[in-house]
């Protein structure tokens, strides 16, 4: 491994006269949760290596509110949205670039409306892009012929419309692309969207997790790509609810393409 | 014997436009309950996608079978209406089949027509096999039972009798034309009628002339009572599905509009300049009823045939929740049709229901957001919508979000994000890099 990667804070730059050219939204799983963090670091060691002139917010990031919107609760999501606003317009923040499909869909859509005009980019679009300017390129071949599926968040695919880059990042990583069953816009939910993922779900018949990780095992892959911390949860927990955890792997777009890089 | 015929025509014809157009008022009355929203911004683009989704029938092709067969019936009611048209000038005027002297295009188009009539009886036939045989699950979820499905079976079963009524009155027509018979001018080609006419050759002529006279009040008469049968019905998406899509909704689909009144009200407490002081407290937050909701949520209502695409998709549903996002549509027109029908009998003051007397909060609370719903809805309904404004309700207006929730809205509140760690350690994995 090089030599340690330094993060640094919009607040760090902020001092030395700097504005960084990318804003990289961590989002709450992202910063806390020990499996998402993977795919934050991922991220960062893609940025580090690339030397994009980016930061975080670090402690001064807060959550984005949705989970609260989606459940009803406008006050709390506005009040938020409203600091976040102030803290990225302070800085002069123009672009950001999140790995999580809600704080994407949030902070493009929804904080407008509120003062908060930034050119937002999911991390899937965002390598898109660094791979057709031949930023990024894949030596090795890691994934050469290797059978992988796409999982479609919710709030990548439907929610936004994005259902191709993901599917040309795998394809340039020469993966073999399995579809699953219901994929692109008829693509099934992980189960934990609309602050699902809070809350223990109704009484059914089964957990939606559950039927989307058999799905996915149904593909034979070994690797089941996502693009959502949350996605991740629910799928990793699905594939041990078959015992399956130490032949299917569930991994971001983002490790896959820092993996081909050795990063 | 014919100026009779031509009063009682008209009298019938004047019945049915007067009690279409009385009960449309009453939806269109019932659908403005709702809230203003102004959605008439790009024009251009709401054209081109009532165009592509509900003349086009794009969405349709999701579900190949059902498109196909969905196609003949939508084609037969679009081109057969031209046929319609004859039929009324017909009997205003008392003349027989008026459009005739067009000649060979004539015979075409009436050629046409036929093979379009086969089709749609054919295609209602499939529909109903596939609703009572073979029992595709979706049209046989708990809210179908009862009146939606008896709804779905007249429908059924009125357009076979029609079309059935169309072809034999050319069977009985053309020989009529072929004895030479008065005011039976050679018109029109018949390729599907001709296989009826060994079923009608054995008549007198006189026999002919009643059955010909039978099956053609029989055929506009039951289209002017199918007309009024329309507004009762599901059916009525013939109609809304072509305003329902032009107020389709132009953002992407994970845009939840902000509420404007909160946002003043969070501006005021966070001392921002920009906030009215005097702009009026929000009254209400969310939707408890229709009269809540926007206009269009409940136009979508109206609009919603019932087929169950959205809760055949619906992640929530496929896993046993009682949650429909068909159910949701329902429960808001049902809801609409009950406060509209107080208003007919001229009661003003409220009643001890809302809609939240027919959702309960445990379907509310089983929605992923997943926009499958939404996406699915060829017609593009909104589910998600109604859904979104009743948990705004349920969570600003009673506090009675599931407790886990209302966990997550503290986090949120005390440390900035839905779980319980400390604010203090959100970059904590940079150091671990």
């Amino acid at each position: 491994m090089a030599e340690k990667i330094h993060v640094p804070t919009v607040a760090e730059l902020n001092a030395k006269g700097v504005t960084p050219d990318v804003l990289f939204w961590v989002g709450c799983a992202g910063s806390f949760d020990e499996r998402a963090q993977k795919i934050t670091k991922a991220m960062a060691k893609i940025l580090a290596h690339l030397e994009i002139n980016f930061a975080i917010l670090g402690k001064e990031e807060s959550c984005t509110g949705d989970p609260a919107k989606r459940s009803g609760n406008e006050f709390l999501f506005q009040m938020q949205a409203m600091n976040n606003i102030s803290i990225m317009n302070g800085y002069g923040i123009t672009k950001i670039l999140t790995t999580c499909p809600h704080c994407f869909n949030t902070l493009k859509n929804e904080y407008p409306d509120l003062g908060g005009n930034y050119d937002v980019m999911h991390h899937t679009t965002y390598i898109q892009d660094l791979i057709n300017q031949g930023k990024l390129t894949f030596g090795k071949g890691d994934y050469k012929g290797k059978k992988i599926t796409y999982h479609d968040s919710c709030y990548i695919g439907r929610a936004n419309g994005i259902y191709n880059a993901p599917r040309d990042i795998l394809q340039k990583l020469d993966a073999e692309l399995v579809e699953l069953k219901r994929c692109r816009s008829n693509g099934f939910c992980c189960g934990a969207g609309g602050a699902q993922i809070f809350k223990e779900a109704e009484k059914g018949t089964k957990e939606v997790n559950v039927e989307r990780a058999e799905e996915a095992l149904e593909t034979k892959a070994t690797i089941v790509a996502s693009n959502c911390p949350f996605c991740m949860t629910m799928l990793s927990d699905g594939v041990k609810h078959f015992n399956k955890e130490g032949e299917v792997q569930v991994m971001d777009l983002a490790e896959l393409v820092a993996n081909a890089n050795d990063l | 014997m014919q100026i009779a015929q031509q009063i009682l025509f008209v009298i019938a014809l004047g019945i049915a436009i007067y009690f279409f157009y009385k009960n449309v008022s009453k939806i269109r009355r019932n659908i403005l309950l709702g809230r203003d929203e102004d959605l008439s911004d790009q024009p251009k683009k709401r054209w081109s996608i009532m165009l592509k989704v509900a003349f086009g029938q794009t969405k349709m092709v999701a579900r190949p079978i059902p498109a196909v067969l969905h196609f003949f019936v939508y084609a037969g009611f679009l081109l057969i209406n031209i046929e319609v048209l004859e039929i009324i000038l017909d009997g205003i005027l008392g003349t027989h089949r008026i459009f005739a002297f067009m000649g060979p295009v004539y015979d075409v188009a009436i050629a046409f027509f036929e093979i379009l009539a086969l089709l749609v009886l054919l295609g209602c036939v499939v529909f109903l096999t596939r609703r009572f045989i073979s029992r595709i699950p979706r049209f046989h979820k708990p809210e179908m039972k009862g009146w939606p499905t008896k709804d779905a079976t007249i429908i059924l079963i009125t357009e076979i009798v029609l079309m059935a009524a169309i072809l034999k009155m050319n069977a009985t027509d053309q020989i009529l034309q072929a004895r030479g018979v008065d005011h039976y001018a050679n018109a029109g080609s018949f390729p599907v009628s001709q296989y009826l006419v060994p079923f009608f050759d054995s008549f007198s002529t006189s026999t002919l002339i009643v059955f010909e006279r039978v099956f053609w009040w029989f055929h506009i008469i039951g289209i002017l009572v199918f007309l009024n049968f329309l507004p009762y019905s599901k059916h009525f998406h013939i109609i809304l599905a072509f305003p329902n899509t032009f107020y389709s909704k132009l953002k992407p689909m994970g845009q939840v509009d902000n509420i404007g009144s909160i946002t003043n009200e969070v501006k005021m407490m966070m001392g921002d300049p920009s906030a009215d002081p005097n702009a009026p407290p929000p009254e209400s937050f969310g939707a408890k009823d229709v009269t809540d909701l926007s206009w269009k949520n409940i136009m979508d209502a109206y609009t919603c045939t019932e087929c169950g695409r959205c809760t055949s998709v619906c992640p929530a549903n496929a896993t046993g929740k009682v949650l429909s996002p068909r159910k949701i549509m329902m429960d808001t027109r049902d809801r609409a049709e009950e406060i509209g029908k107080r208003l007919d009998s001229g009661i003003t003051e409220p009643d001890d229901k809302n809609l939240l007397t027919y959702i309960t909060t445990e379907e509310l609370w089983a929605c992923n957001s997943c926009n499958a719903c939404a996406e699915a809805c060829p017609i593009n309904i909104d589910p998600l919508n109604v859904i979104g404004q009743l948990r705004q309700y349920l969570v600003m207006e009673k506090a009675e979000a599931p407790n886990e929730l209302n966990m997550m809205f503290t986090n949120i509140e005390n440390n900035g994000a839905p779980w319980q760690f400390p604010a203090t350690d959100r970059d904590k994995w940079t150091t671990e890099l």
